[in-house]
C-alpha cells in the first residue's frame, strides 16, 4: 500500500501529455509510448509531486462524483511505481 | 447540420525517423546503412525536413528520431528538434556522440530535446577503436558524462557481434559506471554493411547463450536502476520478427535524400518506387503510396505463411532479409524454420561455429562504398 501522505510525481524519464490522434493521455519515453486509459490518465494528471495520494483521491472523487476510489488509486500507483512511471517526493 | 461521416481510418505513423545524413565520422563494420550510400542524392534542406516533421505530426506521429550517419554533422538539427518539440513530439537524438560539444548540447537542450541515445561499441579503448576504425573511445565517455550533467537520462546502445560479445560483462559494468538508466544490447542484424561482414560478425551459439546469461545476472542485480534490453538476433532466435511492428503500421523513415521508407533498410528492395517527400505529402505516402501498401497487412503473404497460425504475429518476418537471402522480397523470411529457404540460415550458423575461417572486416567508408558498388 502507498502512504496516503506520499506525493507521487511523474518520473523524469517520462513525458505525460494528451495526444489528440489517440484521444488519450500517453506517457512518452525514449523511443516508446504507453497509451493510458481514462482513469490512468486522470490519476497521472494529478501526480505533480506536491499533491498527496489522499488529496488525489479526494480530487478524483469530487471531479467524477464518485466515492471509495482510494483502493483503485492505490492499486494503480503501485503498478505505476513498479513500471517506473512515478517517483515519490519526500513527505 | 450533417454529422460528419465516421469512416474508420488506418492510424497514421507513430514514429518518424529522420536519417538526416549518411555522412559519419565512424566506420563501423556492422552499420545497417546501404553499402552504396555514396550514390544517394543530395541531402534534404532544413525546410524540407521541417515540412516532413509538421506533416507527420499532423498524422499523429509522437516519436521523432534524428539519426544517420552521424546527425551532428548537420548544423540544423537544433532547428528540427525545436520544431518537433514545439509540435508535441518526443524528440530522440541517436548519435555516436562525435561532434557533441558543450555548446551544441546546450543548444539542443534549449530546443527541447528529450533524449539522447549514445552508441558505445565496446568497453575497452582497443576494441572500440578497432571496430569503428577510429579513435573515439575516450570521447564517448566524456560525452556520456556531459549529457548526464545536462540532466538527460543516459541511454546507451551497444551493438553486439562476434568480437565484442565476450566483453559483455565489462560492457554492462561500464554502463553502470556511467550511470545509464537504459542499456540496449542490440545483436547485429545483418543488413547493409553488416550483411557484407556477416561471417566476421556472427557470434557462435555458445557466445550468445553466455551473453544472455550475463545479461540476466546483471538484470537481477540492478533491478529498476538500469533497464537492460537484449535484442536477440533473428538468425539465432529461429523466429521471424514482425518487422518494424508491421510494414506501414507504425514506422516511417525518411532517408537523407528524401525517400520515405517503411523501415530503415527498404531502399535496397528492387522494383519498388520510393516516394520522395519533396513530391508527395506524408498523408499520401502513408495511406496511398504503392510502397507503403505493398507489404501491408497479411493479404500478400506467400502460401507458407498464409497457412501458418503465426502470420498475424510475424507478418512473414523481414522483407529485406527475405530479399537479401533469397532474391525475393515477397518470400517468407528464411529465419523461419518453416521457410523453404531456411537451409540458408542453418548454413550461416554452421559457418559461425567453424573456427579459423573469419574474414577481415570491411569498414563502412566512402572509399569502400565506391569500390564495392552494391547495396548490401
Amino acid at each position: 500500500m502507498t502512504s496516503s501522505l506520499a506525493r507521487p510525481r511523474i518520473n523524469r524519464l517520462f513525458r505525460f501529455q494528451w495526444e489528440p490522434a489517440q484521444q488519450a493521455h500517453v506517457l512518452l519515453y525514449p523511443e516508446g509510448m504507453v497509451k493510458l486509459n481514462q482513469s490512468a490518465g486522470e490519476i497521472l494528471k494529478r501526480c505533480d509531486g506536491s499533491t498527496s495520494v489522499a488529496e488525489i483521491v479526494a480530487d478524483l472523487e469530487s471531479a467524477f462524483n464518485a466515492s471509495n476510489l482510494a483502493a483503485d488509486v492505490d492499486a494503480f500507483l503501485i503498478m505505476a511505481d513498479a513500471q517506473n512511471w512515478i517517483t515519490w517526493s519526500e513527505t | 447540420m450533417n454529422a460528419p461521416l465516421l469512416i474508420p481510418q488506418r492510424p497514421g505513423p507513430l514514429w518518424l525517423l529522420a536519417e538526416v545524413t549518411y555522412r559519419c565520422p565512424l566506420h563501423c563494420a556492422f552499420c545497417y546503412n546501404p553499402v552504396d550510400f555514396t550514390q544517394a542524392g543530395p541531402e534534404l534542406s532544413t525546410d524540407d525536413w521541417l515540412k516532413v516533421i509538421r506533416q507527420a505530426r499532423e498524422l499523429g506521429a509522437a516519436q521523432f528520431g534524428i539519426s544517420g550517419g552521424e546527425p551532428l554533422l548537420r548544423d540544423d538539427i537544433e532547428i528540427l528538434v525545436a520544431e518537433a518539440r514545439q509540435l508535441g513530439f518526443y524528440t530522440n537524438l541517436i548519435t555516436s556522440g562525435v561532434g557533441l560539444t558543450e555548446a551544441r548540447l546546450a543548444a539542443l537542450k534549449a530546443a527541447g530535446l528529450d533524449h539522447i541515445q549514445l552508441s558505445f561499441q565496446d568497453a575497452t579503448r582497443e576494441a572500440n577503436d578497432l571496430i569503428t576504425n577510429t579513435r573515439t573511445f575516450d570521447l564517448k565517455r566524456k560525452v556520456a558524462a556531459m549529457t548526464k550533467a545536462a540532466g538527460y537520462p543516459t541511454v546507451i546502445n551497444c551493438v553486439l557481434h562476434r568480437s565484442n560479445i565476450d566483453h559483455l560483462d565489462r560492457i554492462i559494468e561500464m554502463a553502470v559506471e556511467i550511470g545509464a538508466e537504459y542499456l540496449e544490447l542490440a545483436n547485429t542484424q545483418y543488413h547493409g554493411w553488416a550483411f557484407l561482414n556477416r561471417q566476421s560478425l556472427m557470434p557462435t551459439e555458445a557466445q550468445l547463450a553466455e551473453a544472455e546469461a550475463v545479461t540476466e545476472r546483471w538484470r537481477q542485480r540492478l533491478g529498476k536502476t538500469m533497464r537492460i534490453l537484449f535484442v536477440t538476433p533473428d538468425y539465432q532466435s529461429k523466429k521471424p520478427k514482425k518487422c518494424m511492428n508491421g510494414w506501414g503500421e507504425v514506422f516511417l523513415s525518411v532517408t537523407p535524400d528524401g525517400l520515405a521508407l517503411p523501415c530503415h533498410t527498404a531502399r535496397m528492395l528492387p522494383g519498388l518506387e520510393f516516394p520522395d517527400v519533396r513530391e508527395h505529402d506524408i498523408d499520401w505516402i502513408w495511406h496511398e503510396s504503392p510502397l507503403f501498401n505493398r507489404f501491408r497487412g497479411t493479404a500478400w503473404l506467400p502460401e507458407t505463411c498464409q497457412s501458418c497460425d503465426e502470420k498475424d504475429n510475424d507478418h512473414g518476418g523481414c522483407r529485406c532479409q527475405a530479399f537479401m537471402l533469397t532474391g525475393d522480397a515477397g518470400a517468407t523470411d528464411p529465419v523461419c524454420p518453416k521457410s523453404p529457404d531456411h537451409a540458408l540460415i542453418d548454413a550461416a550458423l554452421a559457418e559461425a561455429e567453424r573456427p579459423g575461417t573469419v574474414k577481415p572486416l570491411v569498414f563502412r567508408d566512402p572509399k569502400n562504398a565506391v569500390k564495392l558498388g552494391r547495396a548490401f
